[in-house]
This record gives C-alpha cells, sequence and structure tokens, in this order.
C-alpha cells in the first residue's frame, strides 16, 4: 500500500533529507511561463472575441462560410432573446450563458464570443487586449529560449526531459499509465526522474509553446513578409491562426492534467519543489 | 453544502478580485507604457529580418469571391458626394508638406503613370483575411515626382472619411476625420502603392474610391481609404491626438507589422 501524504505531515519537519529537484533555472522560467500563459491565454480570448470564427486556408472572412470550421455566435431565439450558438464542423451546439451569448460585467446578456470573465482585459477592447498580448508574447519567447538554451547546456533536456527510445517501449507505456490510474506515484530512489508520460507531458507542451510562437508569427503580417516558409508550412494565415488557437485549448488541457496530478501526487510537496528546489522523496516502496 | 457554498463564493471572489485588478492594470498610465514598449522590439525585431522583404504575392485563383469592406463604407460629405457623382473627374490628390514641389494630381494623371499591380492578402486587426488584386501607381514614384525634403520622416495620409468609433466598444468613442501614416521604409518599398483599381474594376466606394493605400506588410487598419492628400510631415503633431493615426489615437499600435 502507498502512503497518502496527509497536511500534517507534509508540514511536519522531514524526517528525510530532501532532495534537490529542480535547478533555479527551472523554478523561475517555470513561474514566469506561469504568468506569461495566463496573461497570453486571457488577452488571446479578447482577440479572438473580434472575430470569432476559424477558416481553413490563407484567407477568411464572413462571407467564406465554406472554410469556416468554427464560429461562435449569437442569433434570436423563439422568444426573442438571443441564443449563444458554436458550431464546430457540421456539429451546431447552444452554448447560450458561455459562448456567443453571456451576461457581462452588469449581468446584461450580451453577444460575445467567450465571456467577460475569461478575457483580459473584461470589457471588449480588442487594442488593449492586443497590447497585452504582444508584451507577454516577448515574455513568453525570451523565456522559453532561456529555459531550452539552459537545458540543452545543462543536459537536463536531455536527461529528464526527453524521453529515451528504450523508455518509449509500449510495455513501459502501459506499466506507466497502470500506475497513474491506479494513482501509484514513485517514491524513494524511484522518484529522482521522471517516468515516460511526465517526459512525454513535458516534451509535449514544450512542442505545443514552440507551436504556439510560430503559428503566432505566421499571422503578423511583416513577419510573414520576411518568413513567407512559415505560413506555407502551416497551409496559411487563416489555417495557422486555427492551429494556434487548437494549439492554446491543448495547452490548457495540459495545465489542469498537471495541475490535477500535483494535487494528487502531494501539493506541498510538489509546489515547495517547485519554489525552492527541495523535494521529499517519500519511502520507498 | 453550507462550507461547499462559502468555497465556491470565495472562488468566485477571488477570481473577480484577480480580474477586476487585471482590468485596472490594463488602463494604468505606467502599465500601458510598460506594455507598450514591446512595439518598438516588434518593429526592430521585424526591420531586422526582412527590412525590404516583400509580402506574399498569390494568384488570380487565390482571390477571395468576396473581399469584405469593413471601417467607413461610404463618405457622406457634400464635397465628397459631388465628386462621386462625376466619377471623380475634378478631384485632385495633394501632395504637400515638406517637399520641393507640391502636387495636384487628377486620376487620369495617377492612371497614366507606370502601374503595378499585385495580388496580395488583406489582414484585418480583428483576424480575418481577404486576398484581393490591386493596382496604382507606386507611392515612391509619387514622393519622388514631389522631391522630398530631408527633414520629411513620414508620410501622412489624410482621407475624406468620419469614422464614429469602433462598433464593438458601441462606437461611442469620439469621431474624427481617418488618417493614417507610414515611415520612409514603407513609403519607398515597393509594394506600397496608391491604388484606384481593385480586382480589374474601378475602385467602388465602400473599399475607399477613388483611391486607397496599400501597405502590404501591415495590418488593414493602415490602409487608408478615401485618400485625399499625402503630407510630408516630421512628427505627428497637430494631426488627431498626435499618435500618427486614427486607430493609434484609440490604442492601436502604429507599426501596425503584427
Amino acid at each position: 500500500m502507498t502512503e497518502a501524504v496527509t497536511i500534517t505531515e507534509a508540514l511536519a519537519p522531514p524526517r528525510r533529507p530532501l532532495f534537490y529537484r529542480h535547478a533555479l533555472l527551472t523554478r523561475l522560467t517555470h513561474w514566469t511561463n506561469v504568468l506569461a500563459l495566463f496573461v497570453l491565454l486571457t488577452s488571446g480570448l479578447q482577440i479572438f472575441n473580434a472575430h470569432p470564427g476559424l477558416y481553413w486556408g490563407e484567407y477568411g472572412a464572413d462571407a467564406d462560410t465554406g472554410r469556416r470550421w468554427l464560429e461562435i455566435g449569437a442569433v434570436p431565439g423563439a422568444d426573442g432573446a438571443l441564443a449563444g450558438k458554436t458550431r464546430i464542423g457540421p456539429l451546431m451546439f447552444d452554448t447560450t450563458g458561455v459562448l456567443g451569448v453571456s451576461n457581462n460585467k452588469d449581468g446584461v446578456s450580451t453577444a460575445i464570443g467567450f465571456p467577460h470573465w475569461m478575457t483580459l482585459p473584461s470589457v471588449r477592447d480588442l487594442a488593449t487586449g492586443r497590447r497585452w498580448h504582444f508584451f507577454f508574447a516577448w515574455v513568453m519567447i525570451l523565456n522559453g529560449l532561456t529555459y531550452l538554451l539552459g537545458g540543452i547546456v545543462s543536459g537536463h533536456l536531455r536527461k529528464n526531459v526527453v524521453p529515451g527510445l528504450a523508455e518509449l517501449r509500449p510495455s513501459n507505456i502501459a506499466h506507466d499509465i497502470v500506475s497513474h490510474a491506479k494513482l501509484q506515484f514513485p517514491k524513494g530512489e524511484d522518484a529522482k526522474r521522471y517516468h515516460i508520460l511526465q517526459k512525454l507531458a513535458y516534451s509535449g507542451v514544450i512542442v505545443l509553446l514552440i507551436l504556439m510562437v510560430l503559428t503566432g508569427l505566421t499571422m503578423s503580417p511583416s513577419n510573414d513578409a520576411a518568413w513567407h516558409w512559415l505560413s506555407e508550412m502551416f497551409g496559411g494565415r487563416q489555417s495557422a491562426r486555427s492551429i494556434h488557437f487548437i494549439a492554446a485549448w491543448s495547452i490548457v488541457a495540459f495545465v489542469i492534467v498537471h495541475v490535477l496530478m500535483v494535487v494528487l501526487a502531494g501539493p506541498i510537496n510538489q509546489i515547495r519543489s517547485m519554489i525552492t528546489g527541495r523535494f521529499d522523496l517519500g519511502h520507498a516502496a | 453544502m453550507t462550507i461547499l457554498t462559502r468555497r465556491s463564493l470565495v472562488t468566485v471572489g477571488a477570481g473577480g478580485l484577480l480580474l477586476s485588478g487585471c482590468d485596472k492594470l490594463s488602463y494604468n498610465p505606467r502599465m500601458v507604457s510598460v506594455l507598450e514598449s514591446a512595439e518598438g522590439a516588434t518593429e526592430r525585431w521585424q526591420r531586422l529580418i526582412g527590412r525590404d522583404a516583400l509580402a506574399r504575392e498569390f494568384t488570380e485563383a487565390d482571390i477571395s469571391p468576396v473581399f469584405r469592406a469593413n471601417g467607413s463604407q461610404s463618405v457622406d460629405t457634400d464635397d465628397y458626394l459631388a465628386h462621386s457623382e462625376s466619377d471623380f473627374a475634378d478631384w485632385r490628390l495633394k501632395v504637400d508638406g515638406l517637399v520641393a514641389r507640391p502636387l495636384s494630381l487628377s486620376l487620369a494623371q495617377l492612371r497614366a503613370a507606370p502601374q503595378r499591380t499585385q495580388i496580395t492578402r488583406h489582414d484585418c486587426v480583428e483576424g480575418w483575411s481577404a486576398i484581393g488584386k490591386w493596382t496604382g501607381p507606386q507611392l515612391g514614384a509619387i514622393l519622388k515626382a514631389a522631391g522630398v525634403l530631408p527633414s520629411a520622416r513620414y508620410v501622412m495620409f489624410l482621407c475624406a472619411d468620419n469614422y464614429g468609433g469602433e462598433a464593438a466598444k458601441g462606437g461611442d468613442q469620439s469621431g474624427g476625420l481617418y488618417y493614417e501614416s507610414i515611415d520612409m521604409v514603407d513609403a519607398y518599398h515597393p509594394q506600397t502603392i496608391m491604388a484606384h483599381t481593385m480586382n480589374g474594376e474601378t475602385l467602388s466606394v465602400p473599399h475607399g474610391a477613388p483611391l486607397r493605400l496599400r501597405v502590404e506588410r501591415q495590418l488593414g487598419y493602415k490602409h487608408a481609404k478615401y485618400v485625399m492628400g499625402i503630407r510630408l510631415v516630421d512628427s505627428f503633431k497637430g494631426f488627431g491626438a498626435g499618435k500618427g493615426g486614427y486607430w493609434p489615437d484609440r490604442g492601436y499600435e502604429w507599426f501596425a507589422g503584427i
């Protein structure tokens, strides 16, 4: 049986020496990234609300219905009140209250893509949303480059994050899935390294963040003039915009699972290790 | 139950505090100037990787079936309506300011000059894109004819339309005559043209008849429509709120390469 770490146990002075798990660079870039991603997501939804539709290909606007695969809109319902409608491909959903139509800050039902409580700022203001977005895009890029460069030089990426070929064996992956499903988290010596699902998740989110930057650059007309190959690689500017949106929500999905795993694996120990670097390995099984 | 309710209340309260804190920060002048510093970094980066880069050009087959007209769709001043009724026969483009030879050019003169035709993608700040074919003389040729003085730093485009305000914000901001400006790098860029023809037809009123700017490496709002005058200046002072354009005066980037 595994031991659940209770709050009193976690707060009590540890009986074991703590393992130095996260380097200072990892911790600093992690929390900088948390701030940057929060601002980028909320300001990004503000920007999306200016034209809540997504297309495949090079161009796309109101009349290009054939190219539009996602739209969030408002239509008058039978009772005359606006109803929020979200269409993904051929599927139409009534999303009144959240997408398309939601209450604004004053409780008034309003036609808007994502609701005010998800956007930065919380009123409709594309100019201010863009200002936040492009400042924190620079923060995210410089922070990410620092992490990647540091991780390559120190060997952190190769040793701890990128999965080795041997680890990708289906039996190893299956074993790790079973451990996760049983909520059996590594203890002792075994907890000093990441296992395959964690490695896949962390290297996957790094790929997603790089994808965010590249698709973001594609949408910039000056950058597109200099680097034609980017939009050609993504199949056009509107395709890049669609991929930017999908990758953003994939990162949100990662964050939800990531935070859930932190909570399940012992939040105080986990969060402490990302602040001070020190991690309690626990009793070896 | 009670605890759950209280907890959810606390969560909502904390979320609300976070949001209102972010809103306050959004409009704090010091924060705004910090955030705006990224605009300079973006401009320098884009000039570094492609100062003379050409925007992508497309083929006839790529042209959008419908090119959305945005912003002002018409101009209702008596002067403009009279010109529009006479197909802009007596209309003149004024080129003045810091130039050796101020010009007054008719549409016929603009059409008789060497022309450039380009099929490019128009990217609106809202997020949508449309591909269209544009024809007109290069701005650089007009500027050479006028003899730009060395003290000139920007080309200002003075327009006929008075756009009421941003629709998404209820259009309740102050109106004002539309204007835009670009620097000399973009002014002499080969794809910067004064278009009088769109998709092979005379520029229509919704798209900015008789003449609109195409500055292909920037967002849609830089492509001033209904251009009546081109003025060479050394600063934005005296124009609108002094930020160099109708939308820049309302918080949008002056350098709209992003």
